[in-house]
């Protein structure tokens, strides 16, 4: 008989969880869910050797564990420290982790452009979510914002340099699922900067995942550039049958009407994906008739893409229908008797794209 | 005069030269270690002599090879750390140049009581001619049968390898070290795996300064137990110390840890007083990267001890009041020698070497460096200060490998320091430009320490 394997207790912020020996805090965090889960910037579950650099997932252990409950002297990243028996952490209930990750944020931030509103990554930005969450509004940076030479690396993929938060995903990502690695870090220190040795382009069939992976915009689609804000589309889930072995052929597709804007991965609530596709599935393939569409993709409702989608939200507990114990409020004046705007029967969710006041005249 | 253990015979004319050092005792100690002792026997001496790290952290050497992972058909490694590229210290070229042979003797012996059979030295690029003395003198090791197959008949066999680096400091950074070594790109590791787990190609490897290896050679020779008589309490044994700054004799002194700072700063043995005759304003004891002293903490503590060269006394008070001995480069600064500048010549050192992994490293050490040179050039702001102490403070301890806190506590010193220097320089911005703040009041004697609550 197989020995059981043991787990490994484990608190975080006060709440126990069992895991397998072996897993990191961050992942441990992560099976509890919820605001305990440290942001993370540069790990990604399906990249091995990646984490460690961003230092947005620093926590501290406030017992080591079990056998040794020293605490560790400084913060860990989260991401990369497994977890012992008996190991206690502390995330958000520590103040010293809090004022270390506004540190942090702030160091992401301070050459970071800030561009926003021209940068096709807004709405599904790590680094927007990781700001508002934890950021200052300003900042204390009074110098001019490093810029780099732009290179051109291929009509499939932008980058754009003065974005980049050096998380090593994408480098990790060409390593891992690509033949060839074209493209790296040079250079040192602030002056590092992803680029291709003697200006090359990245052309391999599964390079194009550089763009999901990346946390922010600094790799995006060229082919999706500039046509739309990713709030305005609609995702759907669709799949279709990929000649290529090591593609699932599963995506989401970022539509609006009946056109299809881009093709991506899709992403959990973690925003990584959840299986690789290639690029003849990103890139090449527009049409909706080229997909088998299963249904409208699920996005967390906190969401900005899922503003104006309220499809599957849970509506809070009316208190009224307790208080009033079976009788009918007394309506005073109907809305829907002198309004020709306000019609309930219209679901606004399944509008395409803003509604206009056609929609109301049919 | 001080007892001298590794340099006392450096002044003896061909000492580079494997017949001179064996004739002058040399290898005689790899002979007794090999010979009569065995591995385990070797690592028991170290562990009873008490050394300690001389790359700076000052980690005992012997429970440092205590915990290098022994698995079955996996090779060991033992790397040298010559990779010397703190500003102000300048020990282990002097070592490396004169006498070769004890470093190569020092890699045998330490080699062979951890049972490796490749050892690197990894020397920094800037080395540019010592590689080929110490090739030299790895050739001459290995003509006599020092090196190679079954060495002495005892079966054991060890070959030794230099490899230039790049010319980066982070490389002195033990695994970013072995990544330079392996021919990657010079990023430090995240710990754990420590390299006595997985280090150099994923096998158990220990890393250690050149002057730790060299210290290995005495200490077999005369025993742990006479070793541990030199210095005082845990600092045991000799050190060199590479000094520096407004002195009159700059230079590699090899001191034993029990003088103190006064007299290492003004005997004539050392380093002969401060250069014309000037005062003392301020003394980083270690190397850029430990907090730099003014005058009146350096020679007492703020207990009102006298300092030693030892690695707790210079510690003593932590770093509130204390410094470190680091890695040895002394640096001296005399009354005319500015705070700030020197600060921000610091800062734009780790600015510069930052290898770029880790964001509050990466984005710190330049804003640091901006706003250093703003306070320096007249155009800094009183809050400029406050900021510089948060940014520092927001470096230390978050990033993967020291150099983040090398960064940050070169600064955090001197604002805790001078701060008044640095005031200064905000509220006099022309004047700071044509001189110096000078002395000032940091060589003043400190208040008497209260006496402790009854």
């Amino acid at each position: 008989m197989a020995e059981e394997k043991k787990l490994f207790k484990v608190k975080i912020d006060n709440i126990s969880v069992e895991v397998e020996p072996g897993t990191t805090i961050l992942n441990a965090a992560r099976t509890i869910g919820g605001d305990v889960v440290p942001p993370a910037m540069c790990y990604y579950s399906k990249l091995q050797g990646s984490g460690g650099k961003c230092r947005t997932c620093l926590v501290k252990v406030t017992k080591g564990s079990e056998a040794d409950p020293r605490p560790m002297p400084k913060l860990v990243a989260s991401c990369r420290t497994t977890v012992m028996d008996g190991m206690e952490v502390a995330n958000i209930t520590s103040p010293e982790v809090q004022e270390a990750r506004k540190g942090v944020v702030e160091f992401l931030l301070l050459n970071h452009p800030l561009d926003c509103p021209v940068c096709d990554q807004a709405g599904e930005c790590d680094l927007q979510n990781l700001s508002y969450e934890h950021g200052a509004e300003a900042t204390r940076y009074e110098f001019k914002r490093r810029t780099f030479e732009k290179i051109d690396i291929g009509d499939k993929i932008q980058l754009h340099m003065t974005r980049c938060i050096l998380c090593y995903r994408c480098v990790f990502t060409a390593d891992q699922l690509t033949e060839k690695r074209e493209h790296g870090i040079l250079g040192r220190g602030d002056a590092s900067e992803i680029s291709t040795y003697i200006h090359q382009s990245l052309d391999n069939n599964f390079i194009g995942n550089v763009i999901d992976v990346c946390p922010v915009g600094a790799l995006t689609d060229k082919t999706f550039r500039f046509k739309n804000r990713v709030w305005f589309l609609k995702p759907v889930d669709a799949h279709r049958d990929c000649n290529d072995p090591k593609c699932c052929g599963k995506t989401v597709l970022w539509m609006r009407g009946d056109e299809v804007f881009r093709v991506t991965a899709r992403k959990d609530k973690y925003g990584e994906v959840e299986n690789f596709i290639c690029d003849t599935c990103r890139f090449d393939k527009k049409e909706k008739s080229d997909w088998i569409i299963e249904g409208p993709r699920k996005i967390d409702r906190h969401s900005v893409i899922s503003q104006g989608h309220y499809v599957n939200t849970v509506k809070p507990k009316d208190p009224l229908v307790e208080v009033l114990d079976g009788r009918q409020p007394k309506l005073l004046f109907d809305i829907h008797t002198t309004s020709e705007v306000n019609r309930p029967e219209i679901d606004l969710s399944r509008i395409d794209g803003p509604a206009h006041s056609d929609d109301f005249n049919k | 005069m001080g007892r001298k253990l590794l340099l006392d015979k450096a002044h003896i004319e061909g000492i580079r030269y494997y017949d001179t050092y064996r004739a002058n005792g040399g290898y005689a100690a790899a002979e007794k270690a090999l010979k009569s002792m065995g591995p385990e026997a070797v690592v028991e001496e170290v562990k009873k002599s008490g050394l300690r790290g001389r790359g700076g952290a000052g980690f005992p050497t012997g429970l440092k090879w205590s915990f290098i992972a022994k698995p079955e058909g996996v090779p060991r490694y033992l790397v040298c750390n010559a990779d010397e590229s703190e500003p102000g210290t300048f020990k282990d070229r002097y070592l490396m140049e004169f006498i070769p042979h004890l470093l190569v003797e020092g890699l045998l012996i330490s080699s062979f009581a951890l049972g490796a059979n490749r050892a690197y030295i990894y020397i920094r690029g800037e080395y540019a001619w010592i590689p080929d003395i110490l090739e030299q003198a790895i050739a001459e090791a290995k003509n006599k049968g020092w090196l190679g197959k079954n060495i002495l008949g005892t079966g054991y066999d060890l070959e030794i390898f230099v490899q230039r680096g790049a010319g980066a400091y982070i490389c002195g950074e033990e695994t970013a070290l072995l990544e330079s070594l392996e021919g990657k790109r010079g990023n430090p590791r995240i710990k754990p795996p420590f390299p006595a787990v997985k280090g150099l190609w994923g096998c158990p490897t220990v890393v250690n300064n050149v002057e730790t290896i060299a210290a290995v050679v005495p200490i077999v020779n005369i025993g742990g137990d006479e070793y541990i008589k030199f210095g005082i309490g845990k600092s045991t044994g000799t050190k060199l110390i590479s000094a520096c700054g407004n002195i009159n004799k700059p230079g590699v002194y090899e001191i034993e840890m029990n003088i103190s700072v006064e007299e290492f700063i003004y005997s004539d043995e050392y380093c002969g007083g401060i250069k014309g005759g000037k005062r003392l304003k301020a003394c980083i004891p270690g190397g850029s990267s430990v907090p730099v002293l003014p005058a009146n903490l350096l020679l007492k503590t703020a207990k009102g001890e006298t300092r030693m060269m030892t690695y707790e006394s210079l510690n003593d008070g932590g770093f509130a009041t204390g410094s470190m001995l680091g890695s040895g480069g002394f640096i001296v600064m005399d009354e005319d020698q500015c705070i700030v500048r020197n600060t921000l010549t610091f800062a734009r050192f780790y600015h510069h070497e930052s290898c770029g992994q880790c964001s509050p490293c990466r984005e710190g050490t330049g804003w640091m460096k901006k706003v250093l040179h703003n306070i320096e050039y007249g155009k800094g702001k009183m809050s400029d200060i406050d900021l510089l102490w948060d940014i520092q403070r927001k470096i230390e301890g978050n990033t993967i490998c020291p150099l983040g806190d090398a960064a940050a506590w070169p600064v955090a010193a001197a604002i805790r320091h001078f701060r008044d220097e640095f005031e200064w320089h905000v509220t006099h911005p022309d004047e700071a430009l044509t001189r110096n703040f000078g002395l000032a009041h940091y060589a003043d004697p400190l208040p008497a320490p209260a006496p402790a609550a009854v």
